[in-house]
């Protein structure tokens, strides 16, 4: 029920949108967000999109995982003790 | 995409660095609070990759789980009074004292989103209520679909959760909880400053659901853990920004107010559902008699209570895959997709 799964928007009719999920599309409500248009990578949970991406990020590449890491380094870095 | 080998190489990395940190340090439990991590951790068999002294716990993060039964009870009651009610599939069969929705002698659908239960509310001429579960992932959905002027014969049930006050109220209680793992989703729409207050006590690190996402999450509470540090880590920046998603946040806080509530396996947690507020009463199903009792108890057996708080694993029940299966479930934690009982059962390795 938390899934959430990420697609591409390919049609968009107000706040309705069809979005592709690797050759499986779907209707999905895109009231939750703002400026989206045909093109965008969106994550949907329940029929809704709650959340731009980009093609990398969705796509969780090599290149995005050692930006991950590096970027939580420096997060890590920053905070301090109790 | 990541190739099979480069991904092999980056979790090896990622565990023999968590193996190097954890050799400094004393038995720590760590405590996730999302079924989905639950489902990336047991599928990928990451509590074998990690030390002995590391414990990766899961809590109330099941919103299904959560749900108390006299919840379950009073859709299941609506039903059999003439309701049309329309479900999650997870919640489907999860048993209550007055039966389950799949048992109920009245109309149940099983629906995918808030916004199919109100297109069933149009055509029909009868009562529909939709059992709104989950948490702030799926709050903001139920609250677009009551913003959008729904039917007069639309009821919700509200049984949506908050998560950060459930955390807050394992922290106040001294549940030996080392570092959080927040859930991705949820900090999809929250972002990362409802968990500060959590923080000011124990690091937490917002993750995603790859196997590689845990591992990083894990890998940053050990880190600080063992440096002593403290605070909000966003492991997720693929779909988590630091404000969250205002808009869906606007809206939940629109339609939706905080509420005193109980949860299944623990006791009222301040502020922890999300009521109707007035301007949405018409729509209430608590106001047309669909009223939960949250005094109805479940399976004295089941030990989704202790699960659900850390304490105990599915396999610690002497009914799982035995008496309990997710054909013939005792308690929640084995129907839902995101129960740590059905987890087990599907992803675990079998049933001994
Ligand atoms: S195995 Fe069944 S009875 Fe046991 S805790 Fe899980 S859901 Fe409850």
């Amino acid at each position: 029920m938390c899934l959430a799964f990420p697609g591409k928007i390919v049609e968009l009719d107000g706040n309705r949108a069809v979005v592709d999920f690797g050759g499986v599309r779907q209707e999905v409500d895109v009231s939750l967000l703002e400026d989206v248009k045909v093109g965008d990578w969106v994550l949907v949970h329940t029929g809704f999109a709650i959340q731009k991406m980009t093609e990398e990020e969705a796509k969780a590449s090599l290149e995005v995982w050692e930006e991950v890491l590096k970027h939580m380094e420096e997060e890590l870095d920053e905070l301090e003790g109790p | 995409m990541m190739s099979s080998r480069d991904r092999r190489r980056l979790i090896h990395e990622l565990t023999a660095r968590i193996e190097e940190i954890a050799r400094e340090l004393d038995e720590v439990t760590i405590m996730h609070v999302c079924g989905s991590h639950e489902r990336t951790i047991v599928e990928h068999g990451l509590r074998s990759l990690l030390p002995e002294n590391v414990n990766l716990v899961c809590g109330p993060g099941c919103p299904v789980c959560v749900t108390t039964p006299g919840e379950i009870a009073a859709a299941v009651k609506a039903a059999e009074e003439g309701f049309t009610v329309c479900a999650f599939g997870d919640v489907y069969r999860v048993p209550s004292p007055e039966g389950s929705l799949s048992s109920a002698e009245g109309e149940v659908i099983v629906v995918q989103s808030a916004r199919k239960a109100e297109e069933i509310a149009e055509e029909r001429d009868n009562d529909v209520l939709y059992l709104a579960v989950g948490f702030e992932t799926t709050a903001p959905t139920t609250a677009a679909v009551l913003k959008d002027d729904p039917p007069s014969n639309f009821y919700v049930l509200s049984a949506h959760r908050l998560i950060p006050p459930a955390m807050e109220w394992l922290i106040s209680k001294g549940s030996g909880v080392d570092a959080f793992i927040c859930p991705g989703h949820v900090s999809t729409i929250i972002g990362t400053k409802p968990y500060e207050r959590v923080a000011e006590e124990v690091p937490c690190v917002v993750a995603g659901f790859e196997p590689e996402d845990v591992l990083l999450a894990t890998l940053a509470c050990l880190k600080m853990i063992a440096e002593g540090k403290t605070g909000v880590v966003n492991e997720y920046k693929r779909a988590v920004r630091e404000e969250g998603n205002p808009v869906a946040l606007k809206v939940m806080n629109e339609v939706f107010e905080p509420e005193d509530r109980p949860w299944r396996g623990f006791p009222t947690i301040p502020d922890s559902a999300l009521a109707l507020k007035d301007e949405f009463s018409d729509h209430d199903a608590t106001e047309i008699g669909v009223e939960p009792d949250y005094s109805l108890g479940s399976d004295p057996r089941c030990i989704c209570d202790r699960i659900l708080r850390g304490e105990a694993t599915p396999r610690d029940c002497p009914l799982f895959g035995d008496e309990c299966t997710p054909l013939d479930p005792v308690g929640p934690c084995m129907v839902s997709e995101e129960g740590p009982c059905f987890i087990e059962y599907r992803y675990g390795g079998g049933t001994t």
